[in-house]
């Protein structure tokens, strides 16, 4: 009796892992799915689980129709951009914040900190103002920039953790070799906080990819909508027909390489995120 | 010597980024005080006014603003709960020593990597009036009586959007829950079942009294995160008053009516809403990170 009990839990047990995974992943699966299914198919009455008949069709309707290669590389740019330029600021400022003898360090790290909560919305007016005033208003440079309130102060938070768990001995020794500060950053220090560096970076890509209020306000037309905004926006022949399957097509074309992504550093990613939250 | 040397260098260092910082927070929020004082169009149409505490006069009175605060209050509060309750229970099951954990791991971070936008796009698609998959499969099941238009019923529209952000929302919650339930000694749990502690026991007296300090967190957190709420409600039913959030009505009175002024002074309201929030925040964090 007790043997049955065990298995019964133990059945229930994974019958609650499965929901959680098909919960999980359903919902993705099924934009996939219905990315490749030609129209009729897609809008049935009884719609099949698996991609048959198959077509590409919607795929290749994105991408000649509407401006959509255009905004993927807008979001490559402007993703990438943003990330490159928090990692060179953040390693400065963290390596600073975390290693040297700086006296207001307590005041900049909670300002810091304090910056990684900003709501956007609230300086949506003003950085409104400020792009239209210095002719950055619809610029690759005006959404990069602006993408640095959220992904700058959580990189630099992030990084600090990093560098403050290097061993002192690494830097002593270099500087008794004669190194100054600045070499023992950039040869010593900077080497060894690489999946720190890979951690944040993939977090500030992913955040700024998948960005839309700012992209959706500072950009106009297609030339430099990235493509949260554009997807959002996507509109069929007619104002009456909404195109699901070419919706559904862009949808899993952008987030398919963060899908890899995620795959392949799902370790690291995990680590950032919780040690962006709770140990800092 | 060369630690004044190192402390020229660490503002050297730090510089740039407190420029960032004063170019794209301080100085645009600094803009969005002053002008709140003001009755300005945001393109300067019309030479600005100075109307003092106008704004404000009016933000106390005014019912579509009530009405987005008390959306975006509803909408804070039904999906932290749900995304905490779910977010707890799935933490429990990673937890737990079982073959596939990792999978199950990798499998939540897929809604959490999807950008909001799609998600939200996904989900209309799921919850599609005629076709959509979740009529489809409950008519079938018996679960629905007959289609449901789960995005025209004014009652089901902020109950879909709150499933929408749940579902995208809740893996955060698991792996933050999940990194507090990995701190908690094995030893306790040996001692308590020693002591014959049954399961549901432990749960309550190991398990969530030494949670507490990551559930905070993870609290503060994702309620700093749906008080700013914008992406999904206005992707499932734009600016429509009924599910109209605090960061949607901004925007609009901001970018869509150009009016500067008023626009402004919500800023400042949603910005005064959120610092109550960062201020525990950063008592609970902050405090351990810097010590």
């Amino acid at each position: 009796m007790k043997a049955f009990w065990r298995a019964a839990n133990r059945g229930l047990f994974y019958l609650l892992v499965v929901f959680v995974v098909v919960y999980s992943v359903f919902p993705f699966y099924w934009a996939v799915i219905s990315s490749f299914k030609p129209s009729d198919a897609l809008f049935s009455p009884d719609p099949s689980f698996l991609p048959i008949p198959f077509t590409l069709d919607h795929n290749k309707n994105v991408f000649l129709q509407a401006n959509f290669g255009r905004n993927l590389l807008n979001s490559l740019i402007v993703a990438g951009g943003a990330t490159l330029l928090s990692l060179v600021l953040g390693v400065l400022a963290a390596y600073a914040l975390g290693r040297l003898p700086f006296p207001p360090k307590n005041a900049v790290l909670y300002l810091v900190l304090a910056m990684t909560m900003f709501p956007q919305i609230s300086v949506l007016g003003g950085l409104f103002m400020l792009l239209r005033q210095t002719g950055l208003f619809n610029t690759h440079l005006g959404l990069i920039l602006t993408y640095l309130l959220f992904t700058l102060p959580f990189t630099v938070w992030v990084l600090v953790g990093y560098f403050r768990g290097l061993p002192r001995e690494l830097e002593e020794a270099a500087y008794v070799d004669g190194a100054t500060p600045l070499q023992t950053l950039l040869k010593v220090m900077l080497p060894l906080t690489g999946p720190g560096l890979v951690t944040t970076g993939l977090l500030a890509f992913i955040a700024a990819w998948n960005e839309y209020l700012f992209a959706l306000t500072f950009t106009v037309g297609d030339a430099v909508k990235t493509v949260p905004p554009a997807i959002a926006s996507f509109g069929g022949a007619t104002p009456f027909e909404i195109p699901w399957g070419s919706i559904m097509a862009a949808s899993v074309v952008v987030t398919v390489p963060l899908v890899v992504l995620v795959l392949i550093f799902q370790g690291r990613i995990v680590a950032g995120l919780t040690a962006g939250a709770v140990k800092g | 010597m060369l630690t004044q040397r190192q402390v020229r260098l660490a503002w050297l260092l730090v510089l740039p980024t407190l420029l960032v910082v004063v170019l794209v927070a301080g100085y645009p929020l600094a803009q969005v005080f002053y002008w709140s004082f003001f009755k300005a169009d945001i393109a300067f149409v019309e030479p600005p006014v100075f109307v003092g505490l106008e704004n404000y006069r009016f933000l106390l009175q005014d019912p579509d603003f009530r009405q987005s605060l008390w959306n975006t209050l509803k909408f804070t509060v039904i999906s932290v709960g749900l995304e905490t309750l779910l977010g707890l229970a799935i933490a429990l099951v990673i937890h737990s020593n079982f073959r596939g954990r990792g999978l199950v791991r990798t499998a939540i971070l897929i809604p959490w990597a999807i950008p909001t936008v799609v998600s939200a796009k996904m989900w209309q698609w799921m919850l599609h009036d005629v076709y959509g998959v979740i009529n489809v499969i409950g008519v079938k099941l018996g679960l629905l009586s007959q289609k449901v238009a789960f995005l025209a019923r004014p009652e089901l529209i902020l109950p879909s959007i709150i499933a929408v952000d749940v579902w995208k929302t809740t893996p955060f919650m698991a792996l933050l829950l999940l990194a507090g339930l990995q701190l908690i000694p094995e030893e306790l749990y040996e001692a308590a079942s020693i002591d014959g502690a049954t399961r549901w026991q432990q749960f309550w007296t190991i398990t969530l009294p030494l949670l507490t300090p990551a559930l905070v967190v993870a609290l503060i957190f994702r309620t700093l995160d749906a008080l700013r709420v914008f992406d999904v409600i206005f992707v499932m039913s734009g600016a429509n008053p009924a599910t109209r959030s605090l960061a949607i009505y901004n925007r609009q009175t901001l970018i869509d009516f150009q009016d500067l002024g008023y626009g402004s002074a919500i800023s400042v309201a949603i910005l005064a809403l959120i610092f109550v929030f960062v201020i525990l925040y950063m008592r609970t964090i902050g405090k351990e990170a810097l010590k």
